[in-house]
């Protein structure tokens, strides 16, 4: 079984994010990155199925700048087997259909069994880039997994619907799965891990980027439309305000 | 046709946000000056195509097929394109529902045109739209144009345009005959399940203390455990809290999980994300106590506390136990 994992690199929830002056994108220099958090469980799904089969290489492929070979490092110490980077220094494309296609070329020679990728990215957010890239490569496709289990040149996928309800749906492979949090338990890189990783191999690809398809003209923090009572003042006075506003204004006896 | 809106089968019934697609798409036809229809497909189709031609739109297309009578990817993705080929919309507009997450990707990679997913409004600059949309998990918005040549795809988030202001009409019906094999259909579905829940129901709840990821670790929980306690509040989460194991499963509020509508919700560290949001906006009274002056949840709370929540909640609740 050979499974590829794209894995982002994505600013941490508690990154500052601070825009460039020509507010179409964050000036980097000032932002934590970390493994976008879905993706961290395509990859613990794809450790597992190799561990269970014994057997099959777990390759993971990350697009963008220098900096993502963090986290190419990091899913490398939790156990991958080796890397692919598509390397987009400049014209780092934000359209996922663009970004589809550099995976597409990257990956078509590999013939991979398997590609996981997370359901959505932390910082754009598409919900897509598995989706296209699967239906690109004649792969089939399914979403929002929460668990998969390997069957004879079939995988069988337990997907999440909407309203709490679950389907379970099979599909021949090659298949194209993105995955939802919460379906597994991801592991922490051991410290033999950490050190392995560097002797690794690491391919690094650059691809020229296509045309955009949809781009970014601005971004902006929202302009909030709600009323919000802020309460301040030091823990003290901020617990003796919330105790009075539970009992006068919201009335909880 | 100009802008066409496909609709989704809720079990007989329009989803509700397909209602809400096609107020979409009249508020679009109305800026641009363009015609609007929609599309109904699947076991549903007559009587969706029924209540369709009930709103103000120029036409509705119906497309059957046994190959659609139920829900794949493959299946529904390959219809709609066929229906886009022959019908030529420049805009084609979806509600942003699971089911649209799946299977419209697939439409924008036979095509190679755009689909500008999940936006919450639109805005246009004479002939020109640009969407907007949330990212980096909601804590900013961008402006994203499309470019090249038509179709371009677009969802629209839960209750970004509201059903409400569709206005009704009558609308002719057309039936449009599409080439779907079996051959092209890679999956096979079971019957979607629920899980056993035998858990929490939220849905009651007079008073909720609810935990997100900056609760920071489990033991901490006991915290909120304690406040919950000393208010007579049941305790819910947000979803990495159950994903990481520490309250089970059928304590998630959200989109995924348990809709809630209490006189007071109390989020402690909970960013605000949209998937949680659905799931206790209806809420009467919203506190939120997060460290960040920026998150999302202050966009839709009644009452804020900027602050280390693990400082406020052990005083809170020795002053409510005092009372
Ligand atoms: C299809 C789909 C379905 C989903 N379904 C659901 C769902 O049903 N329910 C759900 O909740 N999510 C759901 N999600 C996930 C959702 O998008 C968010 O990722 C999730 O809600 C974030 O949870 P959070 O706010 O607890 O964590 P985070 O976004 O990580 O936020 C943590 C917050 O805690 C604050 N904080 C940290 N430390 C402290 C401290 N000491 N004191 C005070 N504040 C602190 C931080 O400032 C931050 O705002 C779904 C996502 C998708 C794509
Ligand atoms: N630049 C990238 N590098 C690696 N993986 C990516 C990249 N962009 C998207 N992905 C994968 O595609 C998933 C969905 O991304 P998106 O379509 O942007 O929401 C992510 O969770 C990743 O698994």
């Amino acid at each position: 079984m050979k499974i590829a994992v794209l894995v982002k690199q994505v600013p941490g929830s508690e990154s500052p994010l601070p825009l460039v002056s020509s507010q179409d994108w964050l000036d980097e220099s000032q932002v934590a990155y970390i493994m976008n958090e879905s993706d961290n469980y395509g990859l613990e799904e794809a450790l597992q199925i190799r561990e269970k089969n014994n057997d099959g290489e777990v390759v993971v492929v990350s697009l963008g700048p220098d900096r993502t070979q963090k986290v190419i490092r990091e899913a490398l110490a939790k156990g991958a087997d080796r890397a692919i980077h598509i390397q987009t220094n400049e014209n780092y494309p934000t359209d996922p259909l663009a970004a589809a296609s550099l995976f597409a070329d990257a990956l078509k020679g590999e013939d991979f069994d398997i590609i996981f990728s997370g359901l959505q990215s932390d910082d754009l957010g598409y919900g897509q880039t598995g989706v296209i890239l699967g239906e690109l490569l004649g792969m089939s496709t399914a979403t929002l997994a929460m668990a998969t289990e390997i069957l004879d040149n079939k995988i069988k996928v337990k997907r999440e619907l909407e309203a709490g309800y679950f389907q379970w749906v099979t599909m021949s492979l090659p298949a194209s799965i993105s995955v939802q949090s919460g379906c597994n338990t991801p592991r922490y890189p051991s410290l033999k891990g950490i050190m392995g990783a560097k002797k690794k191999e690491l391919n690094v690809v650059t691809p020229s980027v296509g045309d955009q398809n949809q781009s970014i003209k601005k971004i902006y923090a929202p302009n909030t439309a709600k009323e919000t009572v802020m309460i301040k003042g030091s823990v003290d006075q901020v617990v003796e305000k919330l105790v009075t506003i539970f009992r006068n204004e919201i009335k909880i006896t | 046709m100009d802008i066409l809106v496909v609709l989704e089968d809720n079990n007989g019934t329009i989803h509700r946000m397909g209602i809400e697609s096609i107020a979409a798409a009249q508020h679009m036809a109305d800026s641009l000056g363009l015609s609007a229809g929609a599309m109904a497909m699947g076991k549903n189709v007559d009587s969706l195509a029924t209540e369709a031609s009930g709103y103000s739109v120029d036409e509705v297309l119906s497309v059957n097929h046994e190959l659609l009578n139920d829900y794949s990817s493959d299946g529904y993705a390959e219809a709609v394109k066929q229906v886009i080929n022959k019908e030529n919309p420049t805009y084609v507009l979806f509600g942003h529902s699971y089911q649209v997450r799946d299977y419209v990707p697939k439409i924008s990679a036979k095509l190679m045109r755009p689909f500008l997913a999940d936006s919450i409004a639109i805005d246009f600059d004479g002939k020109d739209v640009s969407l907007t949309k949330q990212m980096f998990n909601a804590k900013l918005f961008s402006d994203i144009t499309p470019s090249g040549d038509a179709p371009f795809l677009i969802s629209f988030q839960s209750a970004s345009f509201l059903s409400d202001n569709a206005t009704t009409g009558t609308a002719k019906k057309r039936e449009v005959v599409i080439n779907l094999d079996s051959s092209m259909i890679k999956t096979e579905s079971e019957a979607p399940f629920k899980e056993s829940s035998g858990g929490v129901d939220l849905t009651a709840a007079e008073l909720i203390v609810s935990v997100g990821r900056g609760i920071g670790k489990e033991e901490n929980i006991s915290m909120a455990q304690d406040l919950a306690a000393a208010l007579g509040a049941e305790i819910s989460s947000s979803r990495p809290v159950v994903d990481s194991g520490w309250l089970s499963p059928s304590h998630q509020v959200g989109s995924s999980g348990q809709a809630v509508s209490p006189k007071m919700y109390l989020a402690l560290g909970i960013s605000g994300a949209i998937q949680h949001v659905v799931g206790m906006k209806a809420s009467k009274n919203i506190v939120a106590i997060n460290k960040d002056p920026e998150a999302p949840i202050f966009e839709i709370a009644d009452y804020g506390v900027v602050g280390d929540l693990l400082e406020i909640v052990p005083k809170l609740t020795e002053a409510i136990q005092s009372k």
